[in-house]
């Protein structure tokens, strides 16, 4: 096989090799039970416990998941601000970089806070190496934490038992960050340094090229953070380029690893639902939907970019390489679209290649993703995502055979389908809401004052855009796909680091972050507190090939039906004029 | 809500304490382990001078093998690539621009043999690395400006190619490495 090819079926299937005795290990974790990281960690959670005053075995309903829930993410809100605001004069800092303006500060608090990590500033210059450590690398861990502890409360909402007693948030928080997300961290940051990724407190070094000039080089701690930032689904990058940075990402290895990384979690959460609840055969069926999907989204985008640019090739060039533009030669046309993909259906929102230089169809791909955003989706909340899917189609496939729609023996009523359908439609709603107002704006190049200023000082909204036309559309629509998604990439061109962008993505997010996560918590505690009853002839299966086919269909409805329009301006218009 | 607050306040300290503190010194530990103290992989240059392997470097010179055009011109305090959509006009004069340049500094080629890499920006603007056929189409402009045998340049060219990383992922050529081992053999000659 073509080496390139090979190393992408490699990533995929090194990760679920992985992923299954991996969600075998954190049902474990998730239930109690004993497991080799117990001699480590069990201390540790204990004295956090006791220092704390929280009785882990404390059992909770879902409403009190989820006031603790807001609580602490409240709490980490605004050490996030301090941290952002005060970066000038805390320690740390060799490079001098100085306090972020409050819009600025804003967006990137709620960014980290919320998994998705969508960044209007560059890590070199932007923030201190005492933000990233103590502000952005500790909600990489706790935010990841927090996701993964709302899918434990849901998992053990789909026993079949009825109760209102679904565990202890701190408990199931603490535990996925120390037990889960940590050890695979110290492994992953440890491959990383002995293939060239920095791990230093020192500041920025002076070199003299060989042919004379003076060049800077930023360097940091950045092998603890490139590892969280992968394995939580966050994206972050420690420096702008984020993974496209040869120090972030310098080589092929370590883009294999960074790859696994990311979807590990992802994958695993799946099946530590199926070991979880005994109910493995769903799990595969789970995990078989948002495998397709994926696979009708990267294969058309490794396609295109490999084929590379039709406007290029007219100029009598070749193109052995594909689209290289955006791109690194380390790691190839192939591996880069490989990349695009995995990174916005899972929400991580890292890159190693510059979206905005992508082709259309792969464009549009990334933008399907993030839309559909189950298909594995982020640490956590991709299950809770696909949750909702789930209990839509129960409903429409209970419907259309005339059965009562039941999920894993529990009645879906009334109340949890308005809950799921307000969850599912809010995402197109946020999206296509945020993508007309900044369209408006910029198709009547209105003068924005205070809240935008292009390079030149001028404030016309158009400024905003770095490309023209149709593109310059989906770098709009991209931006706040992105941040209801809680992605995180962008098409980068679009001039973000100004108070209307920096707010009005930070109001989006928050809106996507936490409605997605009370939504399925509260359908799934309200479940738990009915009736259970035994699967009989009446019941509508749900662990097979043909439910699978359901819940996919509804994904694919949903997002047809919400975004095809907006497509149709921007990427699909875009493909249609260059060929 | 009220009760959750001092308990949620004191686990973030503790868990601010352990995964800000405790996890990066744990790793900044293994670093003291790995090549350079994790400080970044460099190499040895003439004069005392030392260069980061990973990070290209501007080379405009005739006499050196180019490197990528760059968004932030190898200045690697920042990164960041052009993000340049495929079909925005300014974008496709730009890369026109280049090929023209590429042309006049190699009038020896033929324009079809030029790779798109070595027209197009990289995703970091610091990409360390150019194509095989990207070295290759330099290769007379080279020989011709060193006054060396253009076999000679070809073995070098040859000699630094990187194959696929366990057999996975692309071809490349370091430009920095190359041109490291380019000085010294003309020296020797």
């Amino acid at each position: 096989m073509e080496p390139q090819i090979l190393g992408v079926v490699v990533m995929f299937i090194a990760t679920l090799l992985l992923a299954v005795p991996l969600g075998k290990y954190i049902a474990k974790v998730y239930a109690g039970q004993h497991i080799w990281t117990d001699r480590i960690f069990s201390p540790i959670e204990k004295l956090f416990f006791r220092i704390s005053r929280i009785d882990p075995t404390k059992e909770m309903n879902w409403k009190q998941h989820l006031t603790v829930l807001l609580t602490i993410n409240l709490i980490w809100f605004f050490w996030a601000m301090f941290c952002l605001l005060n970066q000038g004069w805390l320690p740390m800092n060799p490079d001098h970089n100085q306090n972020m303006t409050s819009d600025l500060a804003w967006n990137t608090a709620i960014s980290f806070l919320v998994n998705c990590n969508l960044q209007d500033y560059s890590g070199e210059t932007g923030v201190s190496y005492f933000t990233q450590i103590y502000g952005l690398m500790f909600l990489q861990f706790v935010s990841a934490g927090t996701g993964m502890a709302a899918a434990a409360v849901v998992f053990n909402a789909l026993r079949d038992r009825t109760t209102e007693q679904l565990g202890n948030f701190y408990n199931y928080f603490l535990k996925s960050c120390t037990r889960i997300l940590l050890p695979v961290c110290i492994l992953v940051a440890a491959i990383h340094l002995f293939e060239g990724t920095p791990m230093t407190f020192k500041g920025m070094d002076t070199v003299t090229t060989m042919q004379g000039d003076t060049m800077h080089v930023s360097r940091g701690p950045v092998a603890a953070f490139v590892a969280i930032k992968h394995v939580g689904t966050n994206g972050g990058g420690f420096y702008g380029a984020n993974s496209a940075h040869p120090l972030e990402n310098p080589n092929y290895l370590s883009n294999i690893v960074q790859m696994v990384a990311q979807i590990l979690i992802p994958f695993a959460m799946v099946f530590a639902f199926g070991f979880y609840t005994n109910k493995k055969r769903l799990a595969w069926v789970f995990w078989s939907v948002m495998t397709i999907g994926f696979l009708i989204l990267v294969v058309p985008a490794i396609y295109t970019e490999v084929q590379g640019n039709p406007n290029i090739a007219h100029m009598g060039i070749s193109q052995p390489g594909g689209n290289m533009e955006g791109k690194e030669v380390r790691f190839g046309a192939t591996a880069s679209a490989f990349w695009s993909i995995a990174t916005t259906v899972i929400s991580t929102g890292s890159v190693n290649g510059m979206h905005d230089s992508f082709m259309p169809v792969s464009g549009m791909n990334m933008l399907l993703g993030m839309m559909i955003n189950s298909f594995y989706g982020g640490v956590g909340v991709g299950f809770l995502n696909f949750f909702i899917y789930v209990i839509l189609a129960v409903f429409i496939g209970g419907l259309m055979v005339g059965r009562t729609p039941e999920f894993l023996g529990k009645k879906i009523e009334a109340k949890e389908m308005k809950i799921a359908m307000i969850i599912a439609l809010f995402h197109p709603f946020l999206i296509l809401v945020g993508t007309a107002v900044a369209s408006y704006l910029t198709a009547h190049d209105t003068n924005m004052g205070w809240w935008f200023a292009d390079a030149a000082g001028k404030h016309n909204a158009s400024g905003w855009l770095n490309n023209p036309s149709y593109h310059g559309f989906s770098e709009m629509l991209y931006q706040y796909t992105s941040c209801s998604a809680n992605n995180g990439s962008g098409f980068e061109g679009l001039a973000d680091n100004n108070p209307f962008w920096n707010i009005s993505a930070g109001i989006v997010l928050l809106f996507s972050r936490f409605l997605p996560i009370i939504g399925p918590v509260a359908i799934a505690g309200i479940l738990a507190q009915k009736k259970f009853i035994p699967v009989s002839s009446g019941t509508l299966k749900t662990d097979t090939g043909t439910f699978g086919m359901l819940v996919f269909a509804v994904k694919v409805i949903i997002a047809a039906l919400a975004f095809f329009p907006a497509l149709a301006l921007g990427p699909i218009a875009e493909w249609l004029k260059m060929h | 809500m009220k009760k959750e607050i001092i308990p949620s306040l004191l686990l973030t300290i503790v868990c601010i304490l352990f995964f800000s503190g405790v996890y990066p010194a744990l790793i900044w530990g293994i670093a003291q382990l790995a090549p350079n103290k994790g400080e970044g992989f460099v190499i040895k240059g003439d004069n005392g001078k030392y260069y980061y392997e990973n990070i290209g470097q501007k080379f405009t010179d005739d006499k050196y093998f180019w490197s990528r055009p760059s968004a932030v011109n190898y200045n690697a305090s920042g990164s960041g690539g052009s993000n340049k959509g495929p079909d925005n006009p300014d974008y496709l004069a730009q890369v026109q621009a280049t090929i023209d340049t590429f042309m006049k500094h190699n009038p020896d080629i033929n324009k079809a043999d030029i790779p798109s890499d070595m027209v197009t920006a990289s995703g970091s603007g610091l990409d360390p690395h150019i194509s095989v056929q990207g070295a290759e189409v330099q290769v007379a402009r080279i020989a011709k400006v060193r006054r060396i045998d253009k076999s000679v340049v070809e073995a070098l060219v040859k000699k630094h190619i990187d194959g696929p990383m366990y057999g996975l992922g692309p071809e490349r050529v370091n430009v920095l490495k190359l041109n490291i081992e380019l000085d010294q053999t003309t020296r020797r000659q």
